[in-house]
């Protein structure tokens, strides 16, 4: 494989972190393992003694699990979504995060349906939803659409790697012999030969564009799971592109998030530069502005219209007694705040950026719980329950045990895929042009600090 | 050698025992069926066990008949019989909150206490509405949104308008629980306590005995005993007629002690189906709480402790007539 004297010098900047796997990553590793053997053993008592462990009844039959699934299977398809924007558009500043993007994909599509799968009261029968699908149901389509999104999403990651792995193989990287075969078979004989070139760029394209739409489309049929019911709070026209613009909004605060770990940890002020955080930031403010419209108009059409339950479930929300201060965190912290510090220049820097995404992340976790608890907390008919835990749900340790295990395999995914990958692409920034390349990607010193 | 001796001895002993065991099981649990679907006519001597130990011979009319009727096919549980349109009548001005209803209910379907698949709720329609009784089972809708979003065609939709739940298909996603606006539909969390001889009779779709962990169930209003031309036990046990059941299509549904035409009590009575704006179509009507019956007290004096706690935001209603 040929590289330019710019991606020669990304590869050799980045090289070590594919080579070693180091202290740090094993340290967290192991930590990340143990969160998931514990959630290992909260899913086995779930399993053995039955949905009574967690905090789940019958009036609130879906609680922490589903919160997770939204949230992480909304990062997905936020990343598949700025991944193939970044592809198709032809800015030269987007290309370093492209792979970030598809990690995110790629992770979150893993993570993501495990927890709707927790919601799910028998496991020993998972192959009725392919062996008796039923075509009327959101569930169905959810299935198909994940299972879709899915493979698009890996074929597109895998596509936008072979030219990577081909510079690998030819690297003579210090490196396991297995690891090295590894590379050579992924690399699938990419030499960098003209018909190779086209083909893979073609590919590459239609890709993008089906996963654009795709990600639109599988984030809407998540919302119909809940719009499809009666419920209030749920029976809404404008969930489809509610949730689109929530996915889009959570996961462009993630891809900050990692953006900023990986520049601390790898070193790559060079390719992830403060130009990327105030641009991403821009994009974060017009998301945010866009979700708190939607937010707005939710909350207002329900209050004014004040049909019964409607009215109920907006008293829940705003009832300093009840979420009242939830709802105030995830709409000032998910929707104010963000817009707030991009908008000052003085804060539209890389950390204030990064802690207010940071803060924005866990806002929208919140505003997926409040979505989908208080809803079912309002039933049509009185509860006349005298059972407290079937009025309000409350998560128990299995269920919070299994979200942290959740979040570990998301975690140890990103450390173990960026040991196996530079995590700025090597072959994706020849596309840059020379005079946007110094502009973007000033030429790196030599005796700049090698990461570790 | 001899080590192994000794354990071979001990295997054999083992599996002796067990051998008796399970013959011994299978004996114990064919006795069950034979007891149980074994019809004793009325006025029939029968012997029985007495917890003494000793064998009493008394009258079967004394006795609770509690059987199931012959299994159907899963796909003749699916089909429903043809012909019929079942409907319920609820009349709301008799309804004392006598609960027998419930306790048959659970009695004949194995349910323990809380799991309620009929409950009666006190409504007040408005702030100077007077409160009133209000029995609630499945209303097996014509247009069933818990049918519509079930991924696996576990719970569906029967020609006889009734709606039931296969428990060897149902995933446990509870989708149906969300999805049903009257909060019918009850989940097993755990595994549902049972005696050994229903843990291992024959699931059927029509029975809904015996129940599953992690799978949805709710009122069947038993088609099982429809077939057999018997009424749900909670028409029968209601001490009022609350409950009429009959068949749409006849235009004839009956609490047991009268029976009537269906279109012309829902005429004369103004029936009316709960929350028709959903556009659900239920197969239950109600009759309005007029020229009540019992006051509406009455239903709650008489109540455990417990159960009053269930309507304490009424508290102030029945303390002050006291």
């Amino acid at each position: 494989m040929e590289l330019n004297n710019y991606q020669q010098e990304a590869f050799n900047y980045q090289r070590k972190t594919i080579e070693k796997y180091g202290k740090r990553a094993w340290g967290w590793t192991i930590f990340y393992l143990l969160c998931i053997i514990a959630g290992a053993y909260a899913l086995y008592l779930q399993i053995a003694k039955g949905h009574g462990v967690t905090g789940m009844r019958d009036n609130v039959v879906w609680g922490l699990f589903i919160v997770n699934f939204i949230f992480f299977i909304g990062l997905s398809y936020a990343g598949a979504i700025i991944a193939g924007i970044l592809h198709l558009s032809k800015v030269s500043w987007g290309k370093p995060i492209v792979r970030l993007a598809q990690f995110m994909t790629i992770i979150s599509v893993v993570v993501g349906p495990v927890f709707i799968l927790l919601c799910v009261g028998r496991f020993d029968r998972l192959h009725h939803l392919f062996v008796y699908p039923r075509i009327q149901s959101p569930m169905t389509w959810d299935v198909m659409a994940v299972v879709t999104f899915f493979a698009g999403s890996v074929l597109f990651l895998y596509m936008a790697l072979i030219k990577d792995f081909a510079v690998y193989r030819d690297a003579k990287l210090d490196i396991p012999k297995w690891k090295q075969k590894l590379y050579k078979a992924l690399s699938l004989g990419y030499r960098g030969a003209a018909s190779q070139k086209r083909h893979l760029i073609i590919s590459q394209n239609l890709l993008a564009i089906i996963m654009i739409p795709l990600s639109i489309i599988v984030a809407s049929i998540l919302s119909w799971i809940f719009g499809m019911t009666l419920r209030p709070g749920w029976h809404s026209t404008i969930f489809g592109p509610y949730f689109v613009i929530g996915a889009l909004y959570s996961g462009c605060g993630v891809l900050i998030v990692a953006m900023w770990f990986y520049r601390k940890m790898y070193k790559l002020n060079n390719y992830f530069t403060d130009k990327h955080f105030t641009y991403l930031g821009y994009i974060m403010l017009v998301l945010a502005a866009g979700y708190g419209y939607f937010t707005f108009s939710e909350y207002f059409t329900s209050w004014f219209g004040s049909e019964k339950w409607d009215g109920e479930l907006i008293h829940k929300l705003f009832s300093p007694s009840e979420y009242g201060w939830w709802t105030l965190f995830a709409n000032l912290a998910g929707i104010f705040i963000p817009i707030l510090i991009v908008a000052i220049p003085a804060t539209r820097k890389p950390n204030w950026i990064t802690l207010v995404a940071f803060i924005m992340v866990i806002a929208m976790w919140v505003k997926r719980y409040l979505i989908i608890v208080p809803t079912l907390e309002t039933t049509l008919l009185p509860m006349q329950d005298t059972r407290t835990e079937y009025v309000k749900y409350a998560a128990t340790w299995p269920e919070w045990v299994l979200t942290i295990a959740g979040i570990a395999t998301f975690l140890l995914f990103f450390t173990v895929m960026s040991k196996f990958v530079t995590v700025v692409p090597i072959t994706g920034l020849e596309d840059t042009n020379n005079k946007h390349q110094e502009s973007v990607h000033p030429v790196i010193k030599k005796e700049e600090v090698q990461p570790a | 050698m001899k080590q192994e001796e000794v354990n071979d001895k001990s295997r054999r002993d083992f599996l002796k025992t067990a051998t008796i065991a399970t013959v011994a099981t299978a004996a114990c649990g064919s006795l069950a069926c034979s007891c149980s679907s074994k019809k004793a006519g009325i006025n029939e001597k029968v012997k029985l066990l007495s917890p003494d130990g000793e064998i009493v011979e008394i009258d079967s009319a004394y006795l609770n008949h509690q059987e199931h009727m012959a299994i159907v096919s899963k796909l003749e549980a699916r089909e429903g019989i043809a012909g019929k349109k079942f409907v319920m009548v609820v009349d709301l001005a008799l309804c004392k909150n006598a609960r027998k209803c419930i306790t048959a209910c659970q009695k004949w379907h194995y349910r323990p206490e809380e799991t309620e698949w009929l409950t009666v709720k006190l409504l007040k329609d408005s702030d100077k509405g007077a409160p009133y009784w209000f029995p609630k089972q499945c209303f097996h809708c014509d247009n069933p949104p818990c049918v519509k979003v079930c991924p696996v065609d576990a719970t569906y939709k029967r020609q006889d308008g009734i709606v039931l739940i296969d428990n060897d298909r149902c995933i446990g996603c509870k989708f149906c629980m969300a999805a049903c606006p009257y909060s019918t539909r009850v989940f097993n969390w755990d595994e549902p306590d049972l005696s050994f001889d229903i843990k291992n009779l024959v699931y059927n779709p029509e029975t809904g005995i015996p129940a599953k962990v992690g799978t949805v169930e709710k009122c069947d209003f038993c088609p099982d005993r429809a077939k057999e031309g018997l009424l749900p036990p909670c028409v029968e046990a209601c001490p009022n007629g609350v409950f009429y059941f009959g068949d749409e299509n006849e235009d004839t549904v009956t609490n047991g002690s009268e029976t009537v035409s269906f279109t012309q009590l829902i005429k004369d009575r103004a029936g009316y189906r709960y929350m028709e704006e959903l556009g659900t179509k239920p197969r239950v009507y109600y009759l309005p709480p007029k020229d009540r019956q019992f006051p509406v007290e009455r239903g709650y004096e008489s109540l455990s402790d417990d159960l009053k706690e269930r309507f304490k935001e009424y508290k102030d209603i029945f303390e002050k007539k006291n």
